[in-house]
């Protein structure tokens, strides 16, 4: 009997710890952060979207190699001797074009490994991390100064360079044969 | 002519209040859920802390297809949801709102109120049995079995008060409590009015499914229950019939314990329209008691729920009802 009366005397006392608990909370802040309207600060090394600098890209695709999903796709052409291309703000000399610097950011696993032997430090990553897309293709970023149309251009131009550079290079070659001696004895 | 359009406005004002109350409640309980855990709640709809959601949310429903099971009983599928809501918007009409505005005073009101809430137990086992679904028929089962028992004490810590105060009219049980805090019932016979008072609170706590005797609806647990075959509009009445019973219950936890209408400072600030602000604000603490309890306190298991009724609440009401009646006697 005793413990009855003492178990409903238990019930009502406990209901008016909650209840006191409960008031408490309901004037303590809340913590909610209304997201979209204010963010939080992401720490100091948060990997999110990669960027490219590509004026100071000098092609050597060392990103590339280092990428463990392949994410990145470089394509260089090389400059010819009359062009200078300038140096990147680290100092570098630019000796390759770059025509095509494609990441597929759908594919990237934000491990930065891409980052760290890169040697004039064009890509690192930011703190934009709001980048959806209704379409996956969206989702490729093209970084190089090149449309596809000029950068087929450059490599025509370039494989043409090379042409002429060989037929030089064939030339005097050719000469030396006609001109031996030897060389015509053996013919006939 | 003039006696239909009095009754169509003694009709028509309750319903107003329902359905104003009912949004603004909606409002509340998510707002209070919310802080209570340190949340915000929706912030955006409308503006200023999403004060509009309620409105959406019923415009919602209100487009919402009409879904009817195929193997349903569809007239009482159809009546079930207008009878849970009529039974409760019925007794609005024996609820004193001021000292000049009830829409039906009569002689036996508190009675009356208890009768016509009686059917909210039919029409709740209406809607589970028509739905042709075991669980939905399970379910409504449950509450019935939970609102029967608890109408016990209920009814016997309504008819404690009955005892002290001597009628049935509800106005007139506002009209003895007149004139300051000490009046009140809820001081009278002490302790043992207080003791009613508990015993009524937690009572009618079980016989609108909230929480901690939320049972049958469970809603982290069940399906809803009784209810789980409605949609649209037909649901949006189920819901309606239980805040209606939320503000109905804390409306006669009021009347009969705490003044009702009148002012708790006597005659200061009294007068119909004080009386107004009164009755509706005692009310609705009540009903804010009633959702802070349900962010309190875990549900209860069926056997404790049983165990709470029978041998705890009924028990103590009926000796409760034998003090109070011996003191009134020997007064």
């Amino acid at each position: 009997m005793r413990q009855y009366f003492k178990n409903i005397f238990v019930a009502i006392w406990t209901i008016l710890i909650g209840l006191k608990l409960t008031f408490k909370h309901l004037f303590v802040r809340a913590v909610t952060i209304q997201y979209p309207d204010v963010k939080l600060k992401l720490p100091d090394r948060a990997r999110n979207r990669l960027y490219v600098n590509i004026d100071d890209c000098i092609g050597c695709r060392q990103c590339e190699m280092a990428c463990p999903v392949d994410c990145i796709t470089i394509e260089t052409v090389k400059a010819l001797p009359n062009e200078d291309l300038g140096v990147t703000s680290t100092g570098h000399k630019k000796r390759l074009w770059v025509t095509k610097f494609d990441i597929d950011i759908s594919k990237c696993c934000y491990c930065g490994l891409c980052v760290y032997p890169c040697p004039t430090e064009c890509i690192y990553m930011t703190d934009v991390y709001e980048f959806s897309e209704y379409n996956r293709h969206n989702l490729i970023y093209h970084f190089s100064n090149f449309t596809p149309e000029e950068a087929e251009l450059k490599k025509k131009e370039v494989e043409q360079f090379e042409l002429e550079q060989k037929m030089k290079k064939a030339k005097p070659a050719e000469q030396v044969t006609v001109n031996n001696p030897e060389n015509i004895e053996k013919k006939s | 002519m003039p006696e239909i359009l009095n009754v169509l406005i003694a009709s028509v004002i309750p319903l107003l209040f329902i359905l104003v109350y009912a949004v603004v409640i909606l409002w509340v309980e998510i707002k209070v859920a919310s802080h209570v855990q340190d949340r915000l709640g929706y912030m955006y709809t409308g503006g200023f802390h999403g004060w509009a959601q309620p409105i959406a949310d019923l415009l919602k429903l209100l487009t919402k297809e009409h879904i009817t099971p195929e193997r349903s009983d569809k007239i009482l599928f159809t009546l079930a949801p207008i009878l849970v809501f009529a039974s409760s918007y019925a007794a609005y009409a024996a609820l004193p709102f001021t000292s000049t505005f009830i829409a039906a005073n009569l002689n036996i009101g508190i009675f009356y109120i208890v009768a016509i809430t009686s059917f909210v137990v039919i029409g709740i086992l209406m809607a589970g049995w028509s739905s042709n679904n075991k669980y939905s028929l399970l379910g409504a089962m449950r509450s019935v079995a939970q609102i029967v028992s608890y109408e016990i004490p209920t009814v016997l810590s309504i008819l404690t008060v009955i005892v002290a105060v001597g009628t049935l009219n509800l106005q007139e049980i506002c009209e003895i409590q007149k004139g300051g805090l000490f009046s009140w019932n809820i001081f009278k016979y002490p302790p043992f009015m207080l003791i009613t008072f508990l015993i009524y609170f937690t009572a009618s706590l079980a016989e609108v499914n909230r929480t901690p005797f939320d049972i049958p609806e469970a809603e982290s647990e069940l399906v809803a229950g009784y209810h789980t075959e409605y949609t649209g509009m037909k649901f949006a009445m189920f819901y309606l019939a239980e805040y209606a019973n939320m503000f109905l219950v804390s409306g006669i936890a009021a009347i009969l314990f705490f003044g009702g209408w009148s002012s708790p400072f006597g005659e200061f600030l009294a007068g119909p329209g004080w009386g107004v602000f009164w009755f509706v604000s005692k009310g609705l603490f009540f009903v804010f008691l009633q959702i802070m309890l349900r962010w309190t306190l875990p549900r209860l298991r069926v056997d404790q729920l049983m165990y709470v009724s029978w041998k705890v609440l009924t028990p103590i009401s009926f000796v409760n009802l034998m003090v109070v009646g011996l003191w009134a006697i020997l007064k």
